[in-house]
């Protein structure tokens, strides 16, 4: 099986005062690619610092992390920034659109820095707003929009440079409980179609829809269940 | 990322910022347009003395007779009593290169027509005296050689002699007195206005040299005279055969000082170039000043946006956006800010100029180096500006930066 995500013996340190403060003491975790995950943790567990590496925001201070075989630990600021666009897709819980520009262009964002033309960015800004069933909204700007549109015109944004990687850090925590499921349902759905989600989330039924459950208290991974589950997937 | 992407992303944030974005550029259109402005003004000046020099005649040397020194004590310039009307013969004869060659004498009278009296200066010349100062005469002849020969009592005066005495009446053939002597006008000079040291050009009255000497000074020797080079890289070769001719003619021997005086007009006009030159990189400095404190305004704007643009800057680094990405889109920015504020600027300031020349009554000309170099300068200052604020926003630790309230 392809190992997407290898972390192994990652710490982070914060310097807080005088003192060393370890968020990370010590993760190790493979995951598959195909698989979804949700990350789960009281805050100040670390779950966070480990979305940010995980999500190549960050870097771990001590430890290895192989993202497609690739050592991503020691990459220059530049090289994961290109890392993130090509290969991570990120869903943020308060949607992180920007506000002057339509939903359209949102979502061609990622192209841009990936240096595509815009008649091919516009193509696929619509396929994928499409996809989402916003077609009609590509004109529209976020504050036009309801949570749920604009979550959906996030995740869109995501999907739009074909990452197989997508970071969700609690993606429906802003939303009501219709939008919510709409949400879950688009995972879901990426789920089938064979990406890697990673899923951070407080809520123990949002983090049921997916098929493997990680728990992360006091820096290190204390529960890992379902692993490996569906891996009839490639 | 595409270059058109950053332009395009620049121009929108400018624009969803209207006011604030006129405010920045206004520093920038006040800067570029007071350099425009002031520049013109000094190359104004600097027309008019260059023209205000060029209309006492071209390729000029003047000479001058040297101080007097009776018994160590030296009197003013232009006091001895040595040149002579031969003098100025022999100039003409003796020296190649020479179109023509004017003797002069002047004095101050009481000039008197009926009940009207006015002061001027009285100027015994030559024929050529009008070709060597580039007179012309509006209405009427000037002085021939016939009233040189003859010593005839005939005058040609300026515009202001004339309205003083005759107001709008024409004065041509009738007769003024100088000194108690009745001359009779032949012409009017045309009209030369003031000279670079705001003398008046036209408060003059002209009469033949022999007349002025012999019937109204009593002397034998000249005050001045006027040489016209015929081209301009001959005037050091004349000066100098002149001086020497001079030499010869007033029997002064090698090691004595010159009883006279050659001026070059070359080199005067030279000198007042130069003078407005400097007066004209004054101007354009202290205008420039406010083109740097623009400079600052749109440092100042370009960090309150990147502050104010801090979740933007996360965004797009998460998106992907590079340290170079995010450098030029602010760069950008900054830059197109000073493009738009230059151009605004150059407006601004040749319509100023063409104020202050309508209005101001000040002569004056737009050239295009100063607005090349100011419009250059406004760029420059956008970018170097744009420098430190680019490079804060490019630094943003996305983390940090996506968490920014």
């Amino acid at each position: 099986m392809t190992k997407t995500i290898q972390l192994s013996g990652v710490k982070k340190f914060y310097h807080v005062g005088e003192q060393d403060l370890a968020a990370l003491d010590g993760i190790n975790l493979e995951i598959t690619k195909g698989e979804f995950s949700a990350l789960m943790g009281p805050s100040g567990s670390g779950k966070s610092t480990l979305m940010n590496i995980l999500g190549c925001l960050d870097r771990p201070t001590i430890g290895s992390y192989r993202l497609d075989g690739e050592e991503v630990a020691n990459l220059s600021d530049d090289e994961l920034a290109v890392t993130r666009n090509r290969k991570i897709g990120f869903v943020f819980q308060n949607f992180n659109l920007l506000s002057r520009i339509s939903a359209a262009e949102n979502v061609a964002l990622p192209l841009v820095y990936a240096g595509i033309g815009k008649k091919e960015r516009e193509e696929r800004a619509m396929y994928f707003l499409e996809a989402v069933g916003l077609a009609d909204r590509a004109q529209h700007q976020p504050n036009e929009l309801s949570g749920g549109q604009r979550q959906r015109v996030a995740i869109a944004r995501a999907l739009v440079n074909n990452p197989h990687i997508i970071m969700a850090d609690e993606p429906t925590g802003n939303l009501d409980t219709k939008s919510t499921h709409e949400i879950m349902a688009i995972f879901e759905k990426l789920h089938d179609e064979g990406r890697t989600i990673i899923l951070v989330t407080h809520e123990p039924e949002i983090a049921s829809c997916a098929s493997r459950q990680l728990l992360v208290r006091d820096g290190k991974i204390t529960r890992d269940e379902g692993k490996g589950v569906r891996m009839d997937v490639v | 990322m595409l270059f058109n992407e950053s332009v395009q992303i620049a121009l929108k944030a400018l624009f969803s910022n209207k006011l604030r974005s006129i405010l920045t550029m206004l520093g920038i259109i006040i800067g570029v347009g007071a350099v425009i402005a002031m520049v013109s003004v000094g190359m104004g000046v600097r027309q008019k003395v260059t023209n205000s020099i060029a209309s006492l005649g071209s390729n000029m040397l003047i000479v001058m007779p040297g101080s007097a020194n009776t018994g160590g004590v030296r009197s003013a310039a232009g006091s001895m009593v040595t040149l002579k009307y031969e003098d100025a013969l022999a100039i003409k004869n003796k020296i190649k290169n020479i179109d023509y060659v004017s003797p002069t004498v002047s004095s101050s009278y009481q000039i008197v027509n009926g009940n009207q009296n006015w002061n001027s200066t009285v100027q015994g010349v030559t024929p050529e005296y009008m070709a060597i100062r580039s007179l012309k005469v509006s209405t009427g002849s000037f002085i021939t050689q016939n009233d040189l020969t003859s010593r005839n009592r005939v005058a040609v005066i300026g515009t202001t002699v004339s309205s003083n005495l005759f107001g709008t009446e024409n004065p041509v053939g009738q007769t003024i007195r100088v000194n108690s002597q009745p001359y009779k006008i032949i012409g009017v000079l045309e009209s030369k206005g003031q000279s670079s040291v705001g003398q008046d050009q036209d408060d003059v009255v002209i009469i033949p040299l022999t007349t002025a000497q012999e019937r109204m000074l009593g002397i034998t020797y000249v005050k001045t005279i006027n040489i016209q080079v015929s081209s301009q890289d001959k005037m050091d070769i004349v000066q100098e055969d002149v001086e020497t001719l001079l030499r010869q003619r007033h029997h002064i021997i090698n090691g004595k000082d010159d009883d006279f005086n050659v001026k070059n007009l070359t080199s005067l006009m030279q000198t007042m170039t130069e003078t407005t030159t400097m007066l004209t990189l004054f101007l354009g400095s202290i205008a420039a000043i406010s083109l740097i404190v623009g400079g600052i305004g749109i440092m100042n704007i370009m960090m309150v946006s990147v502050t104010e643009r801090t979740r933007e800057i996360g965004i797009r680094k998460a998106l992907g956006a590079t340290f170079k990405n995010i450098m030029m889109q602010f760069l950008i920015e900054s830059v197109v800010i000073g493009v738009i504020g230059g151009l605004l600027g150059i407006v601004f300031g040749c319509s100023a100029s063409l104020a202050i020349a309508q209005f101001g009554g000040f002569n004056t000309v737009i050239t295009s180096a100063p607005i090349l170099i100011s419009f250059g300068f406004s760029v420059g200052i956008g970018l170097f500006f744009g420098i430190y604020p680019a490079r804060k926003a490019a630094l943003l630790d996305p983390i940090e930066a996506l968490r920014y309230e």
